[in-house]
C-alpha cells in the first residue's frame, strides 16, 4: 500500500516536472528571441527539492546582462502557471558552451539571420598557444546564413551582445552575426 | 596555513584587477576609433565585470567567514578606498591613445590567460569553477589584443613608434604580475592559488613572438614598479575611483 502511494506520488511528481519544463520552453532568450532559454541549453536541471520546484541555470558569459532578466523571465513564467513554490540556483561549472544548443535552435538561427556556432573550433583556440598566440588558431569559414555562401569576412571579434561577433558575407554583401563558439 | 582572510585577500585581488580593467574600457565609450571598436571594447570590459562580480561574490562569503558578515559585491566596488585596492599597477593606468590601451590589455590578458588556466585547477572548487568560465571568455580577450599589437606594430611608421611606445612605458607595469608575496607563496604551496612565477616563460614567449611578427622590439629593463597587491598604488587609482564611486559615496545605498 505504502508502495503504490509513492509511486503515483511519483509519478505526479514527474508529471509536474514536465509541466515546469514546457514552461520554461516557451520563455525567449531576451536578446534572441527566437530561441528559448532550453534551446541554449542554459537550463541544467529541473527537479523537485522538498515540495518546490528547483531549476538549475548556468549563465552564458560571466557579464551577460541577460542573465539577470531570464532569471525573472523564469520566476515570472512559474508563477503565472501556477508553480508559485520554485527557486532558481546558479550553476558555474562545468561552464556553459555552445555546443548545448540544440539543432532545432541551430536552424532557427539561421533562418533569423544569425549564423549558428560552429562546432569544435574552441577546442583548438582554448589550448594557449605560446609561440604564436595570434596564429594558433585557424578558423572554419562561417557560411552567410542569408545566401549560404562561405566567402565572408570577420569584421570584428565582438558583436552586438557578448556572445556574437560581426561577419560580412563578400558575395551577397549582407552583414551578420555570428553566434561565437563558446 | 592559509587563513580564510588570506583567501579573501586573494580574492580581491582577482576581482579588483578585473573591475578596475573594466572600468578603464568603460571609459572608452562613444570615444572609439570606429564603432566595432567602440563595442569590442565594452564588451571585453563587459566580461571583465562579470567575472569582477564572481569574484566579489565569492570574497563577501569567505569574508563572512571570519568577520561575521561578509561585505557585498557593490560595497566592495565603491565603497573601499584606493589604498584597499589589490589590482595590478598595470591595469590601473591612463587609456591614452589607443596604442596605449591595447598594449595595457596585451600585456594583460595573455597573463590573465596563463593564470585562469592554472586557477581551474585550484583546489578551491569555487575558485576553479569561476576560472574555468572566465578562462573561456579571456582566450577571446587574448587573441583580440594580439591582433592589434601586430596590426599597429606592422602598420604606418606612426602607428609602429605609437604602439613601441606605449610597450616601452607600460613594461614597467608588467614585473608584479609574476612576483608572488607571502599570501601568494602560501595559496600556491596548498593548491589554492598560483604560483605566479611559473607563468613568467610561457607570458615571455607569448608576448615575444607577437612582438617580433609585430616588427617589434620587447623591452629589456629590469627595473619594475611593483605595490598593487598591497594597496600602494599610481596616482591614477584614486582619480579613476573619484570617477566610478561618487554616486555610492554621494548617496551611500541608493540602488538603481
Amino acid at each position: 500500500m505504502v508502495e503504490a502511494v509513492s509511486s503515483l506520488d511519483a509519478r505526479t511528481a514527474r508529471h509536474g516536472l514536465d509541466a515546469v519544463r514546457r514552461v520554461l520552453a516557451t520563455i525567449p532568450d531576451p536578446e534572441i528571441p527566437v530561441i528559448s532559454i532550453v534551446d541554449l541549453g542554459i537550463v541544467r536541471g529541473v527537479e523537485w527539492q522538498d515540495d518546490e520546484a528547483l531549476i538549475t541555470v548556468t549563465p552564458t558569459y560571466s557579464g551577460c546582462p541577460a542573465t539577470e532578466v531570464i532569471m525573472a523571465d523564469i520566476g515570472r513564467a512559474l508563477t503565472q502557471a501556477g508553480f508559485a513554490k520554485h527557486r532558481v540556483k546558479i550553476r558555474l561549472a562545468p561552464a556553459w558552451t555552445t555546443d548545448w544548443i540544440t539543432a532545432e535552435a541551430r536552424a532557427r538561427l539561421t533562418e533569423f539571420g544569425i549564423a549558428p556556432p560552429g562546432a569544435g573550433s574552441v577546442a583548438t583556440a582554448r589550448v594557449i598557444d605560446t609561440t604564436a598566440l595570434h596564429r594558433g588558431v585557424v578558423r572554419a569559414a562561417v557560411p552567410c546564413p542569408r545566401c549560404g555562401s562561405t566567402h565572408t569576412r570577420e569584421l570584428s571579434r565582438f558583436g552586438s551582445t557578448p556572445c556574437k561577433a560581426q561577419y560580412r558575407c563578400e558575395d551577397c554583401l549582407e552583414p551578420f552575426d555570428y553566434f561565437k563558439p563558446h | 596555513m592559509t587563513s580564510d582572510r588570506m583567501v579573501f585577500d586573494y580574492l580581491l585581488r582577482l576581482a579588483d584587477s578585473d573591475l578596475v580593467l573594466a572600468q578603464r574600457l568603460g571609459e572608452w565609450v562613444g570615444h572609439g576609433p570606429v564603432l566595432e571598436e567602440d563595442i569590442a571594447l565594452t564588451n571585453v570590459g563587459l566580461d571583465l565585470l562579470g567575472q569582477a562580480r564572481l569574484w566579489f561574490a565569492y570574497a563577501g562569503e569567505v569574508e563572512a567567514r571570519f568577520a561575521g558578515a561578509g561585505r557585498s559585491e557593490d560595497a566592495l566596488a565603491f565603497s573601499r578606498d584606493g589604498g584597499e585596492f589589490r589590482n595590478l599597477l598595470l591595469v590601473e593606468q591612463p587609456n591614452g591613445n589607443y596604442a596605449d590601451t591595447m598594449a595595457r590589455q596585451f600585456y594583460f590578458d595573455v597573463w590573465h590567460q596563463l593564470l585562469l588556466v592554472k586557477l581551474a585547477h585550484s583546489r578551491d572548487a569555487r575558485i576553479a569553477e569561476i576560472a574555468a568560465k572566465a578562462e573561456k571568455e579571456v582566450v577571446y580577450h587574448a587573441e583580440r589584443s594580439a591582433d592589434w599589437i601586430i596590426r599597429l606594430g606592422d602598420g604606418t611608421d606612426e602607428s609602429h613608434m605609437r604602439i613601441q611606445a606605449a610597450i616601452d612605458d607600460l613594461w614597467m607595469y608588467t614585473g608584479e604580475m609574476f612576483d608572488p608575496d607571502e599570501t601568494e607563496t602560501m595559496l600556491a604551496e596548498e593548491g589554492i592559488g598560483c604560483d605566479v612565477r611559473t607563468l613568467a616563460p610561457a607570458w615571455r614567449e607569448a608576448v615575444g613572438s607577437v612582438l617580433d611578427e609585430a616588427t617589434l622590439t620587447l623591452p629589456s629593463g629590469t627595473w619594475m614598479q611593483r605595490g598593487g597587491k598591497h594597496g600602494v598604488h599610481t596616482e591614477h587609482l584614486g582619480q579613476m575611483l573619484a570617477t566610478m564611486q561618487w554616486m555610492q559615496r554621494a548617496h551611500p545605498g541608493a540602488q538603481w
